[in-house]
């Protein structure tokens, strides 16, 4: 995860240096704050992962030479086909509709929305209950 | 829920739990998976391409001779700016990190399938959905967004552009924010926690670098626009004050804003497409990529620079600091000359095969040069003064920007098709597509240089006859034609490839890279086995074993049988 983070970080100290060399110089607010918040954005998730990588074991992703123990289980659950994205999606359009046609496309596209996130719950909860490992 | 095993060990690593899988059109809108989404993403992204370059076409036509007649003034402010918004917001970004990304990212490290799959999903949906939105703008009855692809204030506020057009715009652009931050996250948490065994973040393939680096861009770049786009309605609506002065706003603010999110959003067009040429350029010249590193870090540097540069879209403006911005944007011409330096190099040398795809990988080298060349020229803001909002600029930027989503989106189309479909699009069809576009290209673009030097505005609908543009308008709307004409041509090949099907086979291009270990197309969770990584090039490893630059492999590969 070592490498992960020098990513973000790389990236974020580099607006640091630009945001004071910006700042001393044009004293310019809406381009600072831009910057700053480009630096937060860097350095937050580049330390959250720099700390992280300290506390866990390397995975098999970050060494050169990987051991067969190193390669054995579980990669992740993965879902099946599922209407809900496209509900949501299709409220979540309706609800921006809304902003120009009138309040009452938000009030169909909230319920798409509401609609879709109890459906995606409920789905969630019966796929993973159908799993071997899952079921108690 | 699909849970699955790691594929090295266990070959028949899918445990499918027992539940009819739908089919058809169901299928379709409710798949998960990550090719499939792949596929929408582009098939789409074509679909707004044509479209917008229709409009192209149209913009042409009317400047074909002074005082044109064949669309209204009013319609001609709502083509360029749908043509550019379409182009810029729904094909070239949408293409790149919703189209290849999706199909490719995973294969290339390994990965069963995306992070968040149905996030991936939803992603889609707001795209396809915002797209449309922007559309709709030509069935109200005041027209479309006709405020210029950058929307400046105040000719955005509500006085000077009335009615439900840019507010469409407005909520279109943001549906599609939304999609790009989502298929960020995602390419992002791919990249970062499903790489496969051994798959270290300096093996990775250049192109999945690449959009680790877009990803990270968006991130920064796509909320900027968000929060613009909701103080500009908040403006037109609510009477706010934020970009009006008799409020006490400051329009030059949403230049800020916007251009914060444009000038990444530059590079987050540009930079998955530098990733697909350092892809194929190493597989048809059958060399690895000359100096991997030096490409990772110019990648990283690019993304550094191209947020500090926002402004130099502003110099005129008159409120920025000039030799700050001009500065860095002179910079970011160093990280982008290893690029090309890295690429020639690696084609020096090398057995070079000229086939369609790599032609468009050449192509984009010389026009994306032109257009780089004459952006340093615009970095420097005497020559800037000079030339702003003329077509000097129009044809920088387009110089760059077909140069990168058309050349080398092509060139990866060509590349990947095989890997899309099981199929080949044809290779004869394909060079006339490369050579029509390509000097159509040339033939459009040049003469605005040359009209921009002479100081024809851009965004102008009509031009007297006196005014000495006429040939070289002619000459770049004949132009335009035959790059028309190259882009049929090449849908002309892939309705071929799809009514006449030349099948591929799983590796035809000798690749280097995971995405080639599999078969064409792949199966549901991509791999049934994987080889071993112990190099950039795994694939190549795994086939020619007597040239593989890893380190020799105790085992000759399997290490299961350690």
């Amino acid at each position: 995860m070592r490498n992960e983070s020098r990513v973000y970080l790389g990236i974020g100290s580099f607006f640091v240096l630009i945001l004071v060399i910006y700042f001393v110089w044009s004293r310019e607010s809406t381009g600072s704050v831009l910057l700053l918040a480009s630096a937060g954005l860097g350095l937050l998730p580049g330390l959250y992962i720099g700390w992280w990588s300290r506390r866990m074991q390397q995975r098999p992703e970050d060494v050169d030479e990987v051991a067969p123990r190193d390669i054995t289980g579980v990669v992740g659950q993965f879902p099946e086909n599922t209407i809900f994205p496209f509900t949501l999606g299709v409220g979540a359009w309706l609800v921006g509709l809304a902003f120009v046609f009138g309040l009452w496309f938000a009030i169909i596209g909230l319920g798409f929305v509401f609609g879709a996130a109890i459906g995606a719950t409920l789905e969630s909860k019966r796929a993973s209950l159908s799993e071997r490992e899952n079921r108690v | 829920m699909t849970t699955l095993q790691e594929p090295l060990v266990q070959t028949a690593g899918v445990v499918e739990h027992e539940r009819k899988a739908p089919g058809g059109f169901y299928k379709w809108i409710t798949s998960v998976d990550h090719k499939v989404i792949g596929k929408n993403y582009m098939y789409t992204a074509l679909t707004f391409m044509f479209i917008a370059g229709a409009m192209a076409l149209l913009i042409r036509t009317q400047l074909f001779n002074p005082d044109g007649h064949v669309v209204s003034l009013q319609t001609y402010n709502e083509l360029f700016t749908i043509h550019g918004s379409m182009m810029l917001y729904l094909f070239a970004g949408p293409f790149a990190f919703g189209g290849f990304a999706n199909f490719i990212i995973p294969l290339q490290i390994g990965a069963p399938d995306m992070a968040f799959p149905r996030l991936n999903n939803l992603s889609y949906w707001l795209y396809l959905l915002g797209g449309v939105t922007m559309l709709f703008g030509f069935f109200t009855a005041s027209g479309a967004a006709a405020f210029g692809w950058v929307a400046y204030a105040p000719l955005s506020s509500a006085p000077y552009s009335p009615g439900p057009g840019p507010d469409l715009w407005i909520v279109s652009i943001a549906l599609v924010g939304f999609s790009g931050i989502f298929t960020a996250v995602n390419l992002v948490t791919t990249i970062f926690y499903l790489r496969a065994p051994g798959m270290t973040m300096f093996r990775m393939p250049l192109f999945s670098w690449s959009m680790l680096v877009t990803g990270i861009l968006i991130l920064i770049a796509f909320p900027v626009l968000t929060a613009a786009l909701v103080l500009l309605y908040a403006d037109r609506h609510y009477g706010a004050h934020f970009f009006s002065v008799a409020g006490g706003g400051v329009p030059v603010m949403w230049q800020n804003l916007f251009w914060f999110f444009g000038h990444p959003e530059v590079y987050i067009l540009a930079l998955p497409f530098f990733g697909i040429i350092s892809e194929l350029i190493p597989v048809f010249s059958r060399k690895p990529i000359f100096g991997y590193k030096g490409m990772v870090f110019a990648t990283l540097a690019i993304a550094g620079l191209s947020t500090g540069v926002w402004a130099h879209h502003m110099f005129t403006t008159g409120t920025v600091l000039l030799p700050f911005f001009s500065a860095l944007s002179l910079l970011i011409a160093v990280p982008t000359g290893i690029k090309v330096f890295t690429w020639i190099a690696t084609m020096w040398g090398g057995q070079i095969r000229f086939n369609t795809s790599m032609l468009f990988a050449v192509g984009f080298i010389f026009a994306f040069v032109m257009g780089g060349i004459t952006g340093v020229m615009l970095a420097s803001p005497p020559i800037d003064f000079y030339t702003h909002d003329t077509y000097f600029v129009v044809a920088h930027f387009h110089q760059v920007l077909i140069g990168t989503t058309i050349f080398a989106g092509f060139a990866g189309i060509y590349y990947w098709y095989p890997k899309l479909t099981g199929r080949f699009l044809h290779e004869g069809l394909g060079k006339w597509n490369f050579w029509v576009t390509f000097i159509g290209f040339w033939i459009t673009f040049m003469p605005q240089y040359l009209l921009g030097l002479r100081g024809m505005p851009r965004r102008i609908a009509i031009y007297s006859p006196t005014d000495g543009f006429t040939f070289l308008n002619r000459m770049s709307t004949v132009g335009s034609y035959m790059m028309g004409i190259g882009m049929f041509l090449f849908l002309l090949n892939f309705i071929i490839s799809w009514r006449r099907p030349r099948p591929a086979g799983d590796n035809p291009w000798d690749g280097f890279t995971l995405e080639w270990a599999t078969s064409s197309p792949p199966p549901a969770h991509n791999f049934h086995s994987l080889p071993a990584i112990r190099s950039a090039r795994p694939t190549w490893d795994m086939n020619h074993p007597e040239h593989a630059d890893a380190v020799p492999a105790v085992t000759g590969g399997d290490e299961s049988a350690q």
